[in-house]
């Protein structure tokens, strides 16, 4: 089973990571071509664990609908059924259990050994799993079939009573979906930064950066435990910290990557709470564990679950989510990321960092399913970024920009999206993840011809990079989701998910969405058309020399990419060619949480949106077809909308503005005068107050008590010796006549007594 | 004849030997009054040794012991002149009250 191998993909990038930083400058390529072997290897392995993992699905899928099709015949062969179907299934179940190692603690399902024979389900998300059952019934999962899950660990100790510390890895449809864009991005972002950073003093120690931080995302990705999970979100946000502030010299730069630091670093304040949260609801760290559960709606006594922790958990998971994919209120540290090289931008938009908050949502999906309120913050919160982040393209001039909140406002999609329908989360991010990563690239093609991130300085680029036009074009049409490309088929399935669900959620999500669909055509039709239509602005001199194609190093990972951004949106079409194969069978995170085929498609939705966004292209083309500086901009001249835009809805002022300011200037001075004023002054008082007490101690209690009774002791010996000496007299007749009379006394006495 | 004539004769002797010890000043007159003491002690005893035998047996007891009390009291006055003699040879006196040495 190749899917046992799987821990390679993250480790063959930190393999690179080390032998670019040991060896990268004495190598030919700088230490590129270490990157590059490495990322290649694991793309083809992922490849590999892919093909695994969805026949797998895919097959499972099969195998569930033919026992409810036999089901409908003879009841009583039910159980023979149930026998033959496990047999069949155990082509694959055989294999997994082959595969045992000997530090791989192979599981194969989570479902085998539990004590229900079959598992109810709650209809949910259910209704399109093409079965004889109606929507709404709960629909009968018998045991021995069961999603492909790979999971095994390796102890890396105990801590702490019997808690065990693992680093794992948990191989199924999202993690090899994953794989597959992280590694293939990751490669095409690779050989074209050979190409980009051409010549950057710091070539190598770039590469290293880059590997590490591919290899970050990958340990994430692979994680079996919310722990290891962590650690890779952490190395990922150092990573990217590395990568923003990569051109450290400029002071915008440092502040840029501080932003993005200490922003995400905000949320994941809430993720920590968030994990502690569910190992006190679940109490394990282990995702299969968790999502079994989940699944069974319990705790690991089969206690039931306290709704208010979990959703209290889960929120707190998801304002890490908030913080690190960007979504709204904790949006403002992305457009400034964009001070990182392009290349970067490119990995960070795409496949890693912000994909990140999306993929801990989508990876504990069955917990989240089971706290609505969740899902309607989740909801709200895609929606609020989706719709309004859209606009803040529309006045910025630095193409990068224009792109950064691009991929806020779909970041939101895929948010909103996960709250309504996994697959359709998810396939979003499978999509925007290729075809951003092209827009990107094709951007750094062009800041690379022409110096400059300034849209104003561009135009009539068509011409002089044809290869780059072209791909943008494509990527512009795939994002502005132009029926067939791939983002036409994500984006009408996340609209379609809420349209299904209704609710003022759904409703919300949807017509924002729609909506927002004609920002997204429009700002990228503005963002093509200033840059590649109309005549070119910048100079032309014998020092600044026509902008000219890149090399081939970048242009074609840009072909590449273009492959999926067209084509990728067919893995999952909304008819029933053949009903169990597609991308919400290979990615479903258990047979229980399969949505289905076809995915939900409506006619209305699709040309609604397809209208839109068509009528977004054409507004933004016509509006800035004669575009000559930025005074011209329709936007620059709306007055109160303009400023509010350009502020970015104040947020940037919020925090830096009022809390920022208000916290070091008002209530920093105040707490330090508290500090100064009185817990100082307490802390001194108490000094003093310890010291005189000290000295009232020694000079009452030790001299005059302990000294006194000491001396007493001696003085009043003396004093009282001084008092008796004088009988002793020396004269014989006076101790006689003592002894005499005590002899008398005595005497009388006995006399008295007798 | 009645007991209580020697034992009151034994008393007033004992008192008198008493006065003495503690009144007189010359050492040789305390060893006397001592010596006064001891015979008074002496009476009473052969007083009691006579008349203690209630049934008619004879008891010799206090006779013998007052043989003993003779025999002891006379050592005693050898050793108590021996100690006057040595005290007038250092002090040229038998005076009691310049024997304090002892004194604080």
């Amino acid at each position: 089973m190749i899917s046992d191998y799987a821990w390679l993909i993250p480790v063959l990038p930190a393999i690179s990571a080390v032998l670019t930083l040991l060896f990268g400058k004495k190598m030919k390529g700088k230490g590129a071509e270490f990157g590059i072997t490495a990322l290649a290897l694991a793309f083809v392995l992922s490849v590999l664990v892919a093909a695994e993992v969805f026949s797998a699905n895919v097959q499972a899928v099969a195998d569930l609908e033919e026992y409810h099709h036999s089901e409908e015949g003879d009841h009583a062969e039910d159980e023979d059924h149930a026998e033959e179907g496990g047999a069949t299934d155990g082509e694959h179940a055989e294999d997994e259990e082959h595969a045992d190692e000997a530090e791989h603690t192979e599981e194969t399902s989570l479902r085998q050994g539990s004590p229900l024979d079959g598992v109810m389900v709650a209809a949910a998300g259910l209704e399109g799993l093409n079965l004889a059952t109606e929507g709404g019934e709960a629909i009968e999962i018998p045991e021995g079939i069961h999603s492909f899950v790979n999971e095994g660990s390796l102890s890396l100790g105990q801590l702490g009573g019997d808690f065990e510390l693992e680093a794992g890895q948990r191989i199924d449809g999202l993690a090899a979906m994953m794989f597959l864009l992280v590694t293939f991005v990751s490669l095409m972002v690779h050989i074209y930064s050979t190409g980009y950073m051409k010549g950057e003093p710091r070539y190598t120690y770039y590469f290293t950066l880059l590997s590490l931080f591919t290899m970050s995302m990958l340990i994430m990705v692979i994680a079996n435990n919310m722990l290891q999970l962590l650690v890779g979100w952490e190395l990922v946000g150092v990573c990217s910290f590395l990568l923003i502030g990569f051109y450290w010299e400029g002071r915008s730069n440092q502040h840029a990557a501080q932003k993005a630091f200490l922003t995400t670093k905000f949320g994941d304040v809430g993720l920590m709470v968030g994990v502690v949260s569910l190992w006190a609801q679940f109490g394990t760290f282990n995702i299969g564990e968790m999502i079994d559960m989940a699944t069974h709606a319990e705790q690991a006594g089969g206690a039931p679950l306290e709704t208010g922790l979990l959703t209290f958990g889960l929120i707190s998971l998801f304002v890490g989510a908030i913080g690190k994919s960007a979504q709204f209120p904790l949006q403002t540290w992305l457009p400034d990321a964009m001070a990182g090289p392009t290349p970067v931008s490119a990995l960070i938009h795409a496949a890693t960092m912000v994909t990140a908050g999306i993929f801990l949502v989508a990876r504990i999906y069955p917990v989240y399913q089971l706290s609505p309120a969740a899902l309607t913050v989740i909801a709200v919160i895609g929606a609020i970024t989706l719709f309004s982040m859209g606009f803040l393209a529309l006045v910025q001039d630095d193409i990068k920009r224009v792109l950064a909140y691009s991929t806020v406002s779909q970041l939101g999609y895929m948010v909103a999206a996960l709250a309504f329908s996994y697959t359709a989360g998810i396939f979003h991010l499978f999509t925007h993840g290729f075809f951003k990563a092209l827009l990107f690239l094709a951007s750094g093609s062009v800041i690379h011809a022409v110096h400059s991130n300034d849209m104003v300085n561009m135009g009539g680029l068509r011409k002089y990079m044809p290869a780059t036009f072209w791909t943008w074009i494509i990527g512009t049409l795939a994002l502005a989701a132009i029926f067939p490309l791939a983002g036409f088929w994500s984006k009408d399935e996340v609209l379609a998910g809420a349209f299904t669900k209704m609710g003022y959620t759904g409703n919300l999500v949807w017509i924002l969405g729609a909506l927002g669909g004609f920002v997204t055509a429009f700002y990228m039709a503005r963002a093509t058309t200033m840059t590649f239509f109309g005549d070119y602005r910048g100079k032309i001199d014998d020092t600044h020399p026509a902008p000219h194609e890149s090399p081939r190093s970048m242009k074609w990972p840009l072909i590449a990419l273009s492959v999926p951004a067209l084509g990728i949106g067919f893995i999952n079409l909304p008819f029933d060619f053949a009903h169990s194969w597609g991308f919400a069978a290979w990615t479903m995170p258990s047979l229980e949480y399969f949505e289905g085929h076809p995915p939900h498609f409506y006619w209305s939705l699709a040309i609604g949106s397809t209208v839109l966004g068509l009528a977004g292209l054409a507004a933004g083309y016509f509006m800035y077809r004669t575009y000559k500086a930025p005074a011209e901009d329709p936007f620059n001249n709306l007055g109160l909308v303009t400023t509010v835009l350009q502020r970015k809805y104040f947020l940037d002022d919020l925090y830096s503005g009022l809390i920022m300011t208000t916290i070091r200037d008002r209530i920093s001075p105040a707490v330090y005068w508290i500090n100064d004023n009185v817990i100082d002054r307490v802390v001194y008082l108490a000094g003093i107050g310890t010291r005189s007490l000290g000295r009232g101690v020694y000079r009452v209690v030790d001299q005059k008590v302990i000294d006194g009774a000491v001396n007493g002791a001696g003085t009043g010996a003396n004093w009282s010796g001084g008092l008796i000496k004088f009988a002793q007299s020396g004269n014989v007749q006076f101790y006689a006549g003592a002894m005499f009379i005590g002899v008398f006394v005595f005497a009388v006495l006995f006399a008295a007594a007798a | 004849m009645l007991a209580v004539f020697p034992l009151a004769f034994a008393a007033l002797l004992f008192c008198l030997g008493v006065y003495g010890v503690l009144a007189r000043r010359n050492a040789v007159l305390v060893l006397m009054s001592v010596e006064m003491m001891l015979a008074a002690v002496t009476i009473n005893l052969v007083t009691f040794g006579a008349f203690g035998a209630t049934n008619g047996d004879l008891i010799l007891t206090g006779q013998i012991f007052a043989l003993f009390v003779l025999a002891v009291g006379a050592a005693e006055v050898g050793i108590g002149l021996a100690i006057i003699l040595l005290l007038y040879r250092n002090r040229a006196s038998v005076n009691i009250d310049d024997a304090d040495l002892m004194r604080y």
